[in-house]
């Protein structure tokens, strides 16, 4: 939060902010290094985490591939479609509440788009833009709901992720038949869809053709949306009106309403932001795939509140960070892909996960403590 | 000593704002009945009464919360009726409440502008001015006398004491004329409600109208310019200081009943509450011996 503004602004600045009377620093205080306002960042713990478990994953599983840019690829790929749920999720968590609807929001958005552009000749950007406002509007109906009647977001959403893969699930059988829909390549539109949204970009190590043993790997550019939507995160908690109602309004609803911060509105477009993170996802997912499948998304609710945690955001609300989601999304990605190098079953996926977010639990837990009260 | 009509003696005009025969029912409950209250610019008005009096109901009709069930309600003369607590806010009514008053896991000066945050720049590239934003609020807490050690430390890290102040600070520099202090020293030790009670007094000297709610009259009474009593939702009236002493106020409060024990206390207390006119800069001292005289009575009991 401001931890980091204020400390890391040369002395100059703060020599010229408190003039007169009484000592710019209080005595009571040895210094605030620069350090240790680095330290008390909520997401420190999962930066660390994300580089020890990456440097178990090269020591067990290096020389299976896990190194290589191919294997490097792919963790960030899993990372990337995670990660852009999870920047949301952060936001929204941060702001007090929880979104389980995103997984069918995922799953519905992306049929939607495939139905009208599949079975009703809509170009590919129109039927996209349908599947938007599709998404947009149920997260609006979830944030509705939520600051209305004052339940919890957790019971209203688990309602809303029910009620929407059942109906998507109904619908989508009564018009085909089936549950899942291809030939989205050959739609009209599709080949600038691609461009934006499943893009892949071959790095290779062969830049001169010296190297005997050449490395290359398939990066898709959905790590660009990851990081982009992340960095725009960021920016939006740190340094805008917006971002500050995001803390208060997860810190003290009624705190922040008392001095005048919309906290529902704030609330109800930051489902409307998850909403949308689950329909870019879907786009991803259908345009790499060419297809549309009404499960797609299953899981993805709860994983992205995992990457969430385990990047040091409170379930609480009022204190997190979209950087942690980053770092917790990539430990997703490492972990996933690095037991399948590691030869170890993927089955044992959810154990490590679990156990992560346990772990990660504690240690923000312990961090946090620290951060808070060693400032007393 | 029913009450709109008594002047202030500090100043002359319409009370900055007013209350006048105002209720408030919830359901079947009534929670005030017939309150009418004023509070004048450089006066502190103190709100006593004991635990669900109503004071907490009528500072929510002054803070836009609840709109009171009959009554009217003015400010600089003129009636208005308030929707939210923004209209309060932007009447120039700041309340500063005693459990929300901050979020604990927001920095100082994240707090201090929560919803006022000063900004930079245009169109989607408007940003929120941390610099400023730190910059100010060490300025505004140092002309209160506060020195926070480092403003982007969490308010969490405060004492409860140094919590109020910074509020206070925060609605004085957004241009309250009525400050509404909601127990701002209950849950505080002896020394830091002193703090605290030091910037009530210089609020009023900026000029500012307090009401101050408490159900402690050792720290009203040496602050206050007048007195209003609620019991069980009604008005005893208000009274100045000029008419009525600590231990009417006291037996009033009490109701007669703990007054035997508290008369040796008060007796200690009331010589120093002469001189309470001239500020609070012995407030520290005044606590001590209030602190020693309690001793003592425990020591004889």
């Amino acid at each position: 939060m401001g931890a980091v503004t204020a400390e890391m602004l040369p002395m100059a600045q703060v020599n010229a902010a408190a003039p007169a009377p009484g000592p710019a620093r209080d005595e009571r205080v040895l210094r605030t290094s620069p350090l240790r306002s680095v330290l008390t960042r909520p997401e420190i713990g999962a930066a660390f985490g994300t580089v020890a478990i990456w440097i178990y994953f090269a020591i067990v599983a290096g020389d299976s591939g896990f190194l290589r840019l191919g294997g490097t690829a792919t963790y960030l790929e899993v990372g990337a479609e995670l990660g852009i749920l999870a920047v949301a999720v952060a936001l929204l968590m941060i702001g007090g509440e929880f979104d389980l609807s995103i997984g069918s929001i995922i799953g519905a958005s992306g049929m939607i788009m495939a139905l009208l552009a599949v079975e009703y000749g809509w170009t590919l950007w129109l039927a996209a833009l349908a599947a938007l406002g599709f998404a947009l509007v149920v997260g609006f109906i979830n944030g509705a709901i939520v600051v209305r009647t004052g339940l919890p977001s957790f019971i209203v959403t688990l309602a809303t992720l029910f009620i929407i893969r059942g109906a998507i699930i109904g619908t989508t059988r009564l018009i085909t038949g089936r549950t899942n829909l291809g030939d989205v390549d050959e739609t009209v539109g599709y080949d600038i869809a691609r461009r934006i949204f499943a893009t892949r970009f071959e790095i290779s190590t062969d830049f001169f053709g010296m190297r005997s043993e050449v490395d290359t790997g398939s990066f898709p550019i959905s790590i660009l949306w990851w990081l982009g939507l992340a960095a725009l995160a960021t920016w939006v908690l740190l340094r805008t009106r917006f971002g500050n109602w995001i803390f208060g309004a997860g810190g003290s609803p009624q705190a922040a309403r008392n001095v005048g911060v919309p906290v529902n509105r704030v609330k109800i477009i930051l489902f409307m932001t998850t909403a949308f993170a689950a329909w870019l996802v879907a786009m991803i997912q259908v345009i790499t795939f060419s297809g549309a499948d009404v499960l797609r998304g299953q899981g993805q609710e709860f994983y992205a509140i995992i990457a969430v945690v385990i990047g040091g955001t409170l379930l609480t609300g009022g204190y997190g960070s979209a950087i942690g989601a980053v770092f917790g999304a990539l430990i997703f990605g490492m972990v996933r892909q690095g037991i399948v190098f590691a030869g170890v079953d993927a089955d044992w996926f959810q154990v490590f996960l679990g156990a992560m977010l346990l772990i990660a639990v504690l240690i923000n837990r312990f961090v946090r403590g620290r951060a808070t009260e060693s400032r007393r | 000593m029913s009450q709109p009509a008594t002047p202030s003696g500090t100043t002359s005009g319409p009370p900055l704002v007013e209350v006048r025969n105002v209720s408030k029912y919830f359901g079947s409950v009534v929670s005030l009945k017939d309150i009418s209250m004023s509070v004048h610019a450089g006066e502190v008005m103190c709100l006593l009464g004991d635990n669900g009096a109503g004071k907490s109901t009528l500072i929510k009709i002054f803070a836009g919360v609840h709109p009171p069930s009959e009554g009217t309600m003015l400010v600089e003369g003129r009636e208005v009726k308030f929707g939210s607590p923004r209209d309060a806010l932007d009447a120039g009514i700041a309340t500063v409440y005693q459990d929300l008053a901050m979020i604990p896991l927001m920095s100082v000066s994240r707090n201090f502008f929560l919803g006022s945050e000063p900004t930079k720049g245009f169109g989607p590239f408007r940003r929120f001015d941390m610099a400023r934003a730190d910059r100010t609020t060490r300025d505004e807490l140092a002309k209160m006398g506060i020195h926070i050690r480092d403003t982007s430390q969490p308010v969490g890290t405060l004492s409860g004491g140094e919590r109020q102040s910074v509020a206070i600070a925060r609605a004085v520099h957004f241009g309250a004329k009525v400050l509404i202090l909601d127990e701002p020293t209950a849950a505080l030790g002896v020394k830091e409600a002193g703090v605290v009670l030091r910037y009530i007094a210089q609020a009023r000297g900026r000029g500012l109208g307090v009401i101050f709610i408490t159900h402690n009259v050792h720290h009203a009474y040496p602050v206050g310019d007048r007195f209003t009593l609620l019991n069980r939702g009604r008005s005893y009236g208000t009274f100045r200081k000029d008419e009525v002493s600590r231990e009417e106020v006291v037996s009033m409060m009490a109701g007669g009943e703990e007054l035997e024990q508290l008369g040796h206390e008060l007796a200690e207390m009331a010589h120093q509450d002469r001189e309470a006119g001239k500020e609070m800069a012995d407030t520290g001292r005044q606590f001590a011996e209030e602190a020693r005289a309690v001793r003592d009575e425990g020591d004889r009991g």
